[in-house]
């Protein structure tokens, strides 16, 4: 082994410095992006999620025995049950494993060592992540499109591309709260356990809690909108409905209070919600992150 | 180039480094020497900013705790084993931390071929034996050509030959104007490299010296290690100061400093106190440096 070429007389040089703040965050959010696509959980989620997607799409198309935007609604219920299950999933999870893993592996404190901030290393593995998460959905929707594209035509083109849109806004919003689990756990099994608990409780437990709610509690229509508003899912769902239906009157008294409460309104109040999930726990995960005493 | 003033860490209960100051040169070199769980790697990983911790602490004038990021361009890290992705290979982990040092790829291509591990790109992290994932750790920490390397125990996990290039490279940074702190457990390492040395127990600098008074000797140094049970491990290092050998107790055996043709002294003291020797380990044979002496 030879020696490093090193500087005798650093005088003639300006000292090392840092990257700037966005440049640092580039770089994390590349090299996450990379390891993410080139990971078994990317290619088996991407996989399961295609593979549902086309099905849905497909299976929902030859069902109705339909063309054109009825097939495509019926499609696009399909889907929206489909990405209320799995884009969760994928984000929580992805979310929850991405610092713990790197705390157990023992990492994060290698990465933290060098010229970056942990604001820097947190940004940029959610960045990364994200792209990641999108890049998988979009690859299931593209192909799934495709399905549609050939037997429902191009009607609904649309709407199928805010249905795309709304799912990313959902990722990052779960990617979001994933990623605050994950630089509060030790290890990557407990943060993946806690993403799962809070999965099925959005997932499952808050439309029955709503309902139970309602009813003990005799809830106001405008009470349980609100209510619904604030859980991620829902907002998704109430969106992709209004986004179909240019109105939530098919949700019932709560649809039908909301659409003439809030009118042309309701997707800007819906999407608020899932940018307020997306925005409020990535920045307590940043603060609490930047604050920790430890690795 | 460090300015560490009542550096404070706590886990808990646990006081982990305790009101620790010093100061550094530049193109000086300080041992931190201590048993394990003495507050070494705590002390190092408060110096990078990775935790947070009370007291001051600066790197070439900039504030860690407030300008950690630019305070750590200045440092190159070598932990005790590299952790890095496992699945990463070497060629494209390399250009990742260049890019971070804001140095070209043609600088990495040249650490890489600098520490022998040209033709190693291809490789994945997991599959390189201990001394190439120091070698590359090295390579890493030098590519920005910082001023200042901080090691934790760079040679623990490594053959006696990956030891001596990893020691040899460290000699000519030192020789070339790099200041070094570094963690070890080796008296040899530190007899070679260090011009100070601060001696932690518990937390707390108990001494700040050098070399040459916590080993004194002009002859040769032979630094042997003294496996005993771990009962009597204390004891053993109580009865070797007694008799006015210079001893660590370093949760890795007993590491005594002799001269090169007294090296049966410490089991002949031993035995008289009937204190059984398991084992020994004659550890590289040094010579003090002027600089230390």
């Amino acid at each position: 082994m030879s020696t490093i070429s090193v500087s005798h007389d650093r005088t003639d040089r300006p000292a090392p410095a840092a990257p700037s703040f966005t440049a640092g965050i580039a770089r994390f959010a590349r090299r996450e992006f990379r390891d993410a696509i080139a990971s078994k959980w990317f290619l088996l989620y991407t996989f399961a999620f295609t593979v549902l997607a086309v099905g849905v799409s497909f299976l929902s198309l030859s069902g109705s025995g339909s063309q054109g935007f009825a097939g495509f609604g019926r499609t696009a219920a399909g889907l929206l049950n489909l990405i209320m299950l799995v884009v969760p999933l994928m984000a929580l999870t992805a979310g929850a494993g991405s610092i713990a893993g790197e705390r157990e592996r023992g990492t994060l404190l290698y990465l933290l060592a060098q010229p970056v901030s942990r604001t820097q290393v947190l940004l940029g593995k959610y960045l990364g992540l994200a792209a990641a998460l999108i890049c998988s959905l979009c690859i299931g929707f593209g192909i799934s499109g495709g399905v549609l594209a050939w037997r429902a035509g191009g009607v609904g083109v649309g709407a199928y591309a805010m249905l795309v849109g709304f799912t990313a806004l959902l990722t990052l919003a779960m990617l979001s709260v994933g990623i605050l689990i994950s630089i509060n756990s030790r290890r990557s099994s407990v943060a993946t356990g806690i993403a799962l608990f809070i999965w099925l409780t959005l997932v499952f437990v808050s439309d029955l809690g709503l309902m139970a709610s309602s009813l003990l509690f005799k809830l106001h229509v405008q009470e349980i909108f609100g209510l619904a508003a604030l859980n991620p899912l829902q907002s998704f769902k109430m969106s992709v409905i209004v986004n179909m239906n240019a109105s939530l009157d098919v949700l019932g008294p709560v649809g039908t209070y909301a659409s003439h409460t809030l009118g042309n309104g309701i997707p800007w109040v819906l999407a608020s919600s899932l940018i307020a999930w997306t925005v409020i726990p990535l920045a307590i995960a940043v603060f609490l992150f930047s604050k920790r005493g430890s690795v | 180039m460090i300015h560490a003033k009542n550096i404070t860490k706590r886990f808990g209960r646990v006081q982990a480094v305790s009101d620790v100051s010093f100061d550094l040169e530049n193109g000086d070199s300080i041992a931190l020497w201590g048993s394990n769980g003495a507050g070494k790697t705590t002390l190092i990983r408060c110096l990078l900013g990775v935790i947070r911790c009370r007291g001051n602490a600066s790197i070439g004038g900039v504030d860690v705790r407030r300008r950690g990021r630019h305070a750590r361009a200045l440092i190159g890290y070598v932990p005790q084993e590299l952790a890095f992705h496992d699945d990463a290979r070497l060629g494209s982990a390399m250009v990742f931390f260049a890019h971070l040092r804001q140095v070209s790829r043609a600088r990495a291509a040249e650490s890489l071929v600098a520490v022998g591990l040209t033709g190693h790109e291809r490789k994945r992290v997991r599959d390189l034996s201990g001394g190439m994932k120091q070698r590359f750790a090295l390579a890493i920490a030098l590519l920005s050509d910082p001023p200042l390397i901080i090691l934790d125990e760079p040679t623990s996990n490594l053959d006696a030959e990956g030891r001596g290039e990893v020691v040899e490279t460290l000699r000519q940074l030192r020789q070339s104007g790099k200041t070094l702190l570094f963690a070890s457990h080796r008296p040899d390492e530190i007899i070679s490299l260090a011009r100070r040395v601060l001696v932690m127990e518990r937390g707390h600098v108990q001494r700040d010296t050098t070399p040459a008074e916590l080993w004194p000797t002009e002859k040769p140094v032979q630094v042997i290690r003294l496996f005993l049970t771990m009962a009597n491990e204390k004891d053993a290092a109580d009865v070797l100061r007694e008799a006015g050998h210079a001893v660590h107790l370093n949760g890795n055996g007993l590491c005594v400093a002799v001269p090169r043709d007294r090296k049966a002294e410490p089991i002949a003291v031993l035995a008289r106190k009937q204190i059984e020797v398991r084992d020994i380990e004659v550890l590289d044979d040094v010579q003090i440096p002027e600089t230390t002496r």
